[in-house]
């Protein structure tokens, strides 16, 4: 409770935060703010123009141009939001030593700041992407509103894998490049660049044991396939990310003390 | 209002054997340590009451800064508690999360967000922010072109744009340039007046002294001593020429102050008075009199040199006037143990009114640092009357010919 009023309180900070890393990335530049734009529209027409124009990649299954370039990007443009979640909820008490050791402020402020900054990057780069699927009449219709829950819930996800990994890494300096590597492993290991079919049924059963795998697949089904989400297959991510977030919360709030004299 | 209250306050550092001790410490279930604790803080307490002003002094490492973090709640205390009334700030580093890139007036913003104020409120308070930190057309340019004077100048300006129940500064304040430090000086000052309490750490014995009304002396972690500035000031200089063999005792005079002695002890003083024209021991001078300062020093060892210094210093313990007998290049070599030596200090007492004391040195050069035989603050202690001269002001006796010509 008295974490939420602290929150409020410095909601000024975070406001400023937020904004300032937004406009610090392109400071010096001449364009700004635009490069925010142009950077993600570049990464969204290479996934689309080249891999469905130049390369011709086909999804099995789906006859449309596009159909490869919308799979991809369903998993890849939200895998980018976990994946900037969990790295940088990870190194953000590092990230902030000064700050943590010389200014008393709400620690908990940090990790709302991250996941304000990869929610503000992200919904730029999946708003030019919704107008991709509008401009290429690929739009899926009212079935994209069932992205809300699911992104919902690969936020909190993130946040409790990040708050574990953020407190731990102040303490094991290696847990960040452990991470680093098993972050690669994970994302490959998702069906995200590839569909689950071309998995042998051998493989295809651990995936059940990939909480990433079935919040994946239901962007892909609502994106490509226009289909509402299995919401069964989303309860063991939800369980597990629930328990996180407790243990995140509970290292954090029993560490936060020690964590100042290790930085 | 604001108060302070610190009891038993202590800190101590998680220290592991190994890197993975502290693993193996977390993994292991039950409550196996497997970490020595390293105390930097101990059993500290004591009570700022509103609107008091209190100064913490002690060498480098004696843990100053960590006290500071502690009670502004940046680090957390191993035991004890730390309770504090009233709206804080704290400045111990200027400066902290200013981004280079930025203009001046957005890292106003920013820091202004940091320690809690709102945006309008930075908003509202900027004009007063920008006239305080004197920086001109430079609020507008981005930090990193900024001198490190002129950063510290927009920090403190932002820190103390509203004045706090409590203000905590640490050393921050010695940057700057010798104008601006008077004028936050001065600002702090104006918050006092108003009933802001301060708890200040400086080495600056000046800043301690005239604004402080106690202080607090840390040493190794432990509270050496809490008390009255120039008393404690008084120590902690006697305890900085601490050698190995060197005792520092303190004695409570007849009226009440404390008169702190330090030293091997080789040379001491044995008698010190302050005699008129005719010879005779006064406590009471007129101002511009000629007096003489007679001491009397008693040799217990063969020494190489002696010198012997000596200061008037005013009411707040500030030196007025010091010098010593290296100075005045009659400095005393190859003395013989047991033998006896009398000074007689002849000068005009071009003092203003008011209480001074003498603080004398025996030492081996002109620094009490190196072979200190005895130092001994508030040898001496003397009141200056107006008897016959015009009314002024200050404490120094400059008598002036005023010319005025009609122009």
């Amino acid at each position: 409770m008295s974490m939420l009023r602290a929150i409020w309180a410095y909601r000024g900070f975070i406001r400023g935060s937020v904004q300032r890393e937004f406009q610090i990335k392109y400071r010096n530049s001449l364009l700004g703010a635009a490069w925010n734009i142009i950077n993600p529209l570049a990464m969204i027409v290479v996934y689309t123009v080249i891999f469905a124009q130049v390369m011709r990649a086909k999804l099995p299954g789906v006859d449309s141009t596009f159909a490869y370039s919308i799979y991809l990007c369903a998993g890849v443009l939200t895998w980018g939001l976990f994946a900037e979640m969990v790295g940088r909820s990870q190194t953000m008490f590092l990230d902030n030593a000064n700050l943590l050791k010389k200014i008393s402020f709400p620690r908990i402020t940090l990790p709302i700041i991250v996941v304000a900054n990869a929610g503000l990057n992200f919904v730029i780069v999946f708003g030019l992407f919704l107008a991709f699927l509008v401009v290429s009449g690929n739009f899926p219709g009212w079935v994209v509103l069932a992205v809300l829950p699911v992104l919902a819930l690969q936020i909190a996800f993130a946040m409790g894998l990040g708050m574990v990994l953020g407190v731990l890494h102040v303490f094991f300096r290696d847990v960040g490049q452990f991470f680093g590597i098993f972050l690669q492993f994970w994302f490959w290991l998702t069906p995200i660049v590839y569909p689950v079919t071309i998995l042998p049924e051998s493989i295809t059963s651990f995936m059940v044991l990939n909480p990433m795998a079935s919040v994946m697949a239901a962007y892909q089904g609502i994106l490509v396939n226009q289909q509402w989400p299995h919401w069964t297959s989303l309860w063991p991510t939800a369980l597990l990310s629930v328990a996180l977030c407790l243990l995140g919360l509970h290292l954090f709030k029993k560490n936060v003390g020690e964590m100042v004299d290790e930085l | 209002m604001g108060t302070i209250t610190v009891s038993n306050l202590g800190k101590a550092y998680k220290q592991y054997p190994n890197r993975w001790s502290r693993l193996l410490e977390w993994i292991t279930p039950g409550n196996t340590k497997r970490h020595n604790l390293k105390w930097v803080l101990q059993g500290i307490s004591f009570t700022v009451n509103a609107g008091e002003a209190v100064g913490i002094i002690g060498i480098n490492g004696a843990g100053k800064s960590t006290l500071l973090k502690l009670i502004t709640g940046t680090t957390q205390p191993t035991t004890g508690s730390v309770h504090m009334t009233g709206r804080v700030a704290a400045m111990l580093e200027l400066g902290m999360g200013f981004h280079p890139d930025f203009t001046g007036r957005q890292n106003a913003f920013m820091s202004g967000q940091l320690l809690g104020i709102t945006s309008e409120e930075v908003a509202r308070l900027m004009p007063e922010i920008e006239a305080f930190a004197e920086i001109g057309d430079y609020i507008d340019q981005p930090v990193r072109v900024y001198s490190s004077g002129m950063q510290m100048r927009l920090a403190f300006s932002v820190a103390t744009a509203i004045r706090p129940d409590v203000l905590i500064v640490d050393e921050a304040l010695s940057v700057g340039d010798a104008y601006f430090q008077h004028k936050s000086f001065d600002r702090i000052r104006e918050f006092r007046k108003l009933g802001t309490t301060l708890l200040i750490v400086s080495h600056d014995k000046q800043a301690i002294q005239s604004i402080c009304d106690r202080a607090i002396l840390l040493n190794a972690g432990q509270l050496a001593m809490e008390g009255e500035p120039e008393t404690v000031m008084d120590y902690y200089n006697a305890m900085l020429a601490e050698h190995q063999y060197q005792e520092v005792k303190q004695e409570v005079r007849k009226d009440g102050k404390v008169q702190t002695i330090s030293g091997t002890g080789e040379a001491t003083l044995t008698t010190i008075a302050l005699l008129d024209g005719q010879a005779r021991p006064i406590d009471v001078v007129d101002v511009g009199q000629s007096v003489c300062l007679r001491i009397e020093v008693q040799v217990h060892s063969a020494l190489p040199r002696l010198v012997l210094g000596y200061g008037i210093k005013d009411r707040l313990g500030q030196v007025i006037y010091g010098t010593n007998t290296h100075l005045k290049k009659q400095e005393l070599v190859a003395v013989a143990a047991e033998s006896r030596f009398v000074f007689n200090i002849f000068f005009n007492a071009n003092l203003g009114p008011g209480t001074y004391s003498v603080q004398t040195a025996l030492v081996s050069s002109d620094t009490h640092l190196c072979n200190n035989y005895e130092w001994r603050d508030l040898a001496l202690i003397f009141n200056v009357l107006n008897i016959n001269k015009p009314h002024f002001a200050g404490s120094a006796w400059m008598d002036s010919r005023i010319e005025i010509t009609a122009a």
